[in-house]
């Protein structure tokens, strides 16, 4: 299906739940929804969203909003769409764990690199980085910390340009 | 009655947790698995990465599109050219560049290089995990053939910073079409060699027959692409169903495991795909050079790299499965946002599904097939 069927057949299972972002072929939905709206596009047969290829944590650059964007597929039909879910002051995201497994390990590298929290997540905890690690590195205010365990962390970026 | 409690008490076993890695030549890298045993079953694994994370999305909010390609280069290092090919066609996606057609030609031959040298790695080191030393050998020998071909290209052997946004750095050197198809006259008889000597070896079958068996829904529902799904009978190559570059225009077939060691979808065909797939991409890479335009290569180069407001999605069929390359850019020459999705990162993720029930020495063989590669995996 093309985005425009995809968006006139979610408009008819769960009207009003999704909206589309100006001039994209993207679909935005709060975290309140994000549970109807992804079991709908998971177990729909005319969708059949079988495939979730990547969750990619954003920062909006406002220091309250970050947002993940699915990424998802259709083996069967052969479809694509991109899901964005926003959330302000750490609301905390439904985890779609239960309908994809391959979000267990991308939900979990998004808390670890952007702080977003999972909400049913069975094991969200820091994926790439150690445990004692302070902070979320992709964020746009993050600060490299001085010391790591007593070690200094090098800050010349003279030759980075 | 006591003495039945005693010898339970005796006998009763809990589970043990053992570590491998990461310091383990199985592991292939710098990875580390948390095996929960009973006895010498496994009843669960939690694989536990990030030891060779140098937070490679992090440096990309720092630097240029141009300056960004010998990063992707040390992503996934036996593939290099597969990461720089997938980021650079994002980059052009979101540019909207259209490239000249000798420069397609030359991206395809080379990604079908490097998907034979890596296939070699991956089949050799498999060798190796399950005890078989000379197929090793043999596959690091000819993929020293590939690797010479690529140090005539650009100068480097392992991270070539060659494929670029917009073009490639040189053209091919002088009779790189003629060495390339020796190569394959040389490299087409050893696959029957190996095959000979590591695919029907009856021990070797023993250890990958019918061992963890991955079901097609299992792996998709997982995230799991590539060779490692299509092992598990599952159609699905980007290059066929969804043709980026000019991989339309070749004629090839997409090999599919069918157990004939077993099961569908065990370690044997997970592994055997890989060896079919070397055939096509030779296949491929006769084709492309028969039909290999003339041209400039360095034409459609634009002078600087900005791309427009808005964000792209771009995906590649790399050695090790569906590589995709998240960018969201602000307007400027530095990227706001790149998300990599690291094909090896979610292969590695259905270990644990897969491997429940099996011997220790099967996880060896287990994670061995699903070909993974640690600085694809932590970034």
């Amino acid at each position: 299906m093309t985005f425009a069927d995809i968006i006139k057949f979610v408009e008819t299972k769960a009207a009003g739940k999704s909206s589309i972002i100006e001039g994209k072929e993207v679909i935005l939905v709060s975290p309140n929804n994000w549970v109807e709206i992804s079991t709908l596009l998971k177990n729909e047969s005319k969708l059949d969203f079988d495939y979730l290829m990547c969750i990619s944590s954003y920062d909006k650059g406002d220091n309250k909003t970050y947002g993940a964007a699915y990424n998802l597929f259709s083996t069967t039909i052969n479809h694509y769409l991109e899901v964005r879910v926003e959330t302000e002051d750490g609301t905390a995201i439904p985890s779609v764990t239960g309908l994809w497994q391959a979000a267990d390990w991308h939900e979990r590298e998004a808390f670890d690199m952007m702080g977003l929290q999972f909400e049913g997540h069975p094991n969200l905890k820091r994926i790439l980085l150690s445990e004692d690690w302070d902070g979320y590195p992709l964020r746009k205010d993050y600060k490299e910390p001085d010391y790591y365990r007593g070690m200094p962390v090098p800050k010349d970026k003279t030759y980075w340009d | 009655m006591e003495e039945q409690a005693i010898a339970k008490s005796v006998l009763e076993t809990g589970e043990m947790v053992l570590n491998m890695g990461p310091q383990h030549p199985s592991t292939h890298g710098v990875l580390r698995l948390k095996i929960h045993t009973d006895g010498e079953i496994v009843s669960k694994i939690e694989p536990v990465i990030g030891y060779l994370h140098r937070c490679f999305e992090k440096h990309c909010e720092y630097l240029s599109y141009e300056q960004i390609v010998p990063f992707t280069d040390r992503c996934d290092y036996l593939a290099s050219m597969h990461m720089d090919h997938a980021f650079s066609i994002a980059v052009e996606k979101l540019l909207d560049v259209e490239l000249p057609e000798r420069v397609e030609y030359i991206r395809v031959i080379i990604a079908e290089l490097q998907r034979i040298a890596s296939h070699l790695v991956a089949l050799g080191t498999f060798g190796l995990d399950v005890g078989a030393i000379t197929p090793f050998t043999w596959a690091i020998r000819d993929r020293e053939r590939i690797l010479d071909l690529f140090e005539a290209l650009c100068g480097a052997r392992l991270l070539y910073n060659y494929i670029w946004p917009g073009g490639v750095s040189h053209d091919l050197p002088p009779k790189f079409v003629e060495r390339t198809l020796d190569f394959l006259d040389y490299f087409d008889p050893q696959i029957d060699e190996f095959n000979n000597l590591l695919s029907t070896n009856k021990i070797f079958i023993e250890r990958t027959g019918d061992v963890g068996v991955l079901p097609p829904d299992v792996g998709i529902n997982f995230g799991v692409t590539g060779p490692s799904l299509r092992g598990s009978g599952v159609n699905w190559d980007l290059r066929k169903n969804e043709p980026y570059s000019i991989y339309d225009k070749f004629d090839f077939d997409v090999p599919l495991g069918k157990g004939t060691m077993g099961t569908i979808g065990d370690t044997w065909d997970r592994y055997y795909v890989r060896v079919l797939e070397m055939r096509e991409s030779a296949k491929i890479i006769r084709q492309a050079c028969a039909q290999l335009p003339d041209g400039d290569v360095h034409e459609a180069i634009p002078k600087k790299i900005r791309p427009a407001v808005g964000e792209v999605y771009g995906r590649y069929e790399s050695a090790r499965g569906d590589v995709g390359f998240y960018i969201i850019s602000n307007g400027k020459n530095i990227p706001l946002r790149v998300k990599m999705r690291s094909p090896a990162f979610c292969n590695l993720s259905v270990l644990s599904e897969i491997a429940e029930g099996w011997m220790i020495s099967d996880v060896i063989a287990i994670l061995g097939s699903l070909d993974i590669v640690l600085g694809e995996i932590d970034r």
